[in-house]
């Protein structure tokens, strides 16, 4: 695994807003190593700068300096329209409150990244059901969010972050609205994913023994700097 | 994201805040009707005013005298009168070549003459006029009692007005009745013995009668276009006044002139063309072969040009209240940026490219400006019907003849459409940049 090239590198990013006067270092010079096929979680403190560190891997948000390179390419040199390309073919997100859209259904939610990314239509059924079956909700593909419980909702969120077969899966905050059963079932399910060889996943949590359980790496951050790096276990 | 992709998500966006979406595009729909039954009546008025002006014959009509012809309207001042030499009679030969000339429908003299009517025993002095077939659809037969002549050579009569009410006080009792036209026929004299310089004979003037049926009386004068020496009272199909050889006014001049009296001279001949375009060119033709001619000035262009800046005016004031449906959808997509911000991020962290999101919206806006373009050349459509059924049933009652104020031909319909969309995408354009510009962990985070 340590022969083939880092699925994520950081190399002194930081981040950091300007409100009025004052400066707020979201992140501050973090430099971090993810290597393909690993299940990294990121732990820390609400405003630790975790989510922050997250949308800059995902190429939702710019770094104020220093270089993020993902798969290889170095996103603080794409444009904006290579950014999105990035996030349709490259990584897959999960939120902490699922973002389905409440008015489609299933199969149309876990579509729309095929939609985005204009994969032909005779592809997609078949693609969504493979997607759906893989988190164990075929049977619901014509419900809305709506009428599914909270872990549901949160499989087909992974279901529709799987679909365009990325190569990293970013999840911030996965379990945050999902009792503990329910968290680790979920956990359990990206585990599971994570044996796709060549899958890398970078979850966000605060939820220390959950993270120690199922990931390989724990790194955790305090004030937008990146306290322990962690180690392979 | 492909088209069909886009106007899927665009259709289901716009269902979802149905009521909203429904009042902003009737708001385009009543914007684009009042635009269009605005431009409806510029256009039925226009085509209204042009048909009639066609139909008059007056301007796609040239007058042809000889060149000598000295009361004719070709005859000018005698500074410009050409020298008798070069003088061509206007004769049956003159007359078909003329026939035969590019664009030239229908020639036929003006035949007017003088005479006595017989009706009931008494006799009626009247001015008899010769009318082409083509007069039928000049439109000064219409609303006539009456019908037309049945066939060119029918043995029939129509009267106008008030030289029927001479005849009759009752004018619709003088339909089917009978009446004797009493003439002078022209015939002509063998050339004198002796005669060296080959002089035709002249011609003498026989008394004749002839009966026709009175089949329609006329409230407007047909035969008094220009040209003509007084208008025609009594009108009869003009093939059978050209058999009658009338003597008419010119006739005692053409004796003096060299043209035989057995071959029909015209002291003149109307020539009408396909269009009133055509008249300038036809004219110079008809000169060229040396003849005099006169027309009136293509009045059809200065119309053209009136109605060009009337639909103009009309056309400002119906999109003042598109203007205002325009103001309608930049707030509905505005206030739907509002709401859907969330949706927004969640479709940029998929991978939506800012084109993609601003395509969106675009084609929302265009989706409403086409529904809003259809239903409301539909809706202009029935106001422009409206307004001419209340306009008919006001002239019904002043005893007039219907007309079509208002018409909405298919450039109008695919216009009105066409401009509802381009005006709800320009609408578009701010909503869509700015959603177009949300950031994308802004607006995950938005509750």
């Amino acid at each position: 695994m340590s022969e083939l090239p880092p699925a994520i590198r950081l190399e002194s990013v930081s981040r950091q807003y300007t409100m009025g006067e004052s400066v707020i270092r979201a992140v501050n010079d973090v430099s971090l190593t993810v290597p393909t096929g690993q299940f990294l979680a990121l732990l820390g403190s609400s405003g630790s700068g975790k989510s922050t560190l997250l949308n800059l891997i995902a190429g939702l948000d710019r770094p104020s300096s220093g270089s993020v390179v993902a798969q290889g390419q170095d996103l603080s040199k794409m444009s904006s329209l290579e950014l999105a390309r990035y996030r349709r073919q490259t990584v897959g997100m999960v939120f902490q409150s699922f973002n389905l859209l409440p008015r489609m259904t299933l199969e149309e939610n876990v579509e729309l990244p095929l939609r985005l990314a204009e994969v032909d239509r005779s592809e997609r059924a078949a693609r969504v059901r493979e997607a759906l079956q893989r988190v164990g909700l075929e049977k619901r593909i014509g419900h809305r969010p709506s009428e599914l419980s909270g872990g549901e909702q949160q499989r087909t969120a992974v279901a529709r972050a799987l679909v365009n077969r990325p190569k990293i899966l970013l999840a911030d905050e996965p379990t945050g609205n999902l009792d503990s059963a329910t968290g680790e079932s979920i956990l359990t399910l990206l585990r599971e994913i994570q044996k796709n060889p060549g899958m890398t996943i970078v979850m966000v949590t605060h939820e220390r023994a959950l993270a120690e359980r199922f990931a390989d790496r724990l790194a955790i951050m305090g004030d937008g700097k990146l306290l322990s790096n962690g180690a392979a276990r | 994201m492909k088209l069909r992709d886009l106007s899927d998500l665009a259709f289901r966006n716009l269902r979802e805040a149905v009521l909203r979406n429904s009042l902003t595009t009737l708001g385009v729909a009543v914007g684009v009707a009042s635009l269009v039954a605005m431009l409806s009546l510029g256009v039925g008025l226009q085509q209204l005013a042009t048909s009639r002006l066609a139909k008059s014959g007056l301007f796609d009509s040239i007058f042809v005298t000889p060149k000598t012809n000295l009361r004719g309207p070709g005859g000018g001042p005698p500074a410009t009168r050409t020298p008798a030499s070069k003088a061509r009679p206007l004769d049956a030969d003159a007359r078909a070549e003329i026939s035969r000339m590019p664009n030239v429908i229908e020639v036929y003299p003006q035949i007017r003459f003088f005479t006595e009517v017989r009706y009931d025993g008494k006799p009626y002095a009247t001015m008899v006029a010769g009318m082409p077939e083509s007069s039928k659809t000049s439109g000064a037969f219409d609303g006539m009692q009456g019908q037309f002549f049945s066939s060119p050579n029918a043995d029939e009569a129509i009267l106008q007005a008030e030289f029927a009410k001479e005849l009759s006080p009752q004018t619709s009792s003088l339909i089917g009745k009978d009446l004797i036209l009493r003439y002078a026929e022209r015939q002509s004299l063998a050339a004198q013995a002796g005669d060296s310089a080959g002089n035709p004979g002249g011609f003498s003037v026989v008394p004749k009668e002839k009966h026709f049926r009175i089949i329609g009386v006329v409230e407007t004068e047909p035969a008094s276009g220009f040209g003509g020496f007084g208008s025609g009272r009594l009108l009869i199909p003009l093939p059978i006044a050209e058999t009658l050889r009338a003597a008419q006014v010119n006739d005692l001049r053409d004796i003096l002139r060299d043209s035989s009296s057995d071959k029909p001279t015209y002291s003149s001949l109307t020539v009408r063309v396909k269009s009133p375009s055509l008249v300038e060119a036809t004219e110079t033709k008809l000169k060229d072969l040396g003849f005099s001619a006169f027309s009136l000035l293509d009045a059809s262009k200065s119309l053209r040009i009136f109605f060009s800046v009337f639909d103009l005016l009309l056309g400002i004031f119906g999109s003042l209240a598109l203007a205002v449906a325009t103001l309608g959808i930049i707030n509905t997509l505005v206030m739907a940026i509002l709401e859907r911000r969330r949706e927004i991020g969640v479709l940029k962290a998929l991978g939506a490219a800012d084109r993609d999101v601003k395509q969106l919206f675009f084609v929302e806006a265009g989706v409403m400006g086409l529904f809003g373009g259809v239903f409301g050349t539909l809706l202009g459509w029935l106001i422009g019907r409206s307004l001419t059924l209340g306009t008919n049933i006001y002239l019904h009652r002043q005893n007039l003849p219907g007309v079509d104020i208002s018409s909405v031909p298919w450039w109008l319909v695919l216009g009105g459409i066409g401009f509802a969309v381009l005006v709800s995408l320009a609408a578009g354009l701010y909503p869509a940049s700015r959603a177009a510009r949300l950031d994308p962990v802004q607006a995950l985070r938005y509750e």
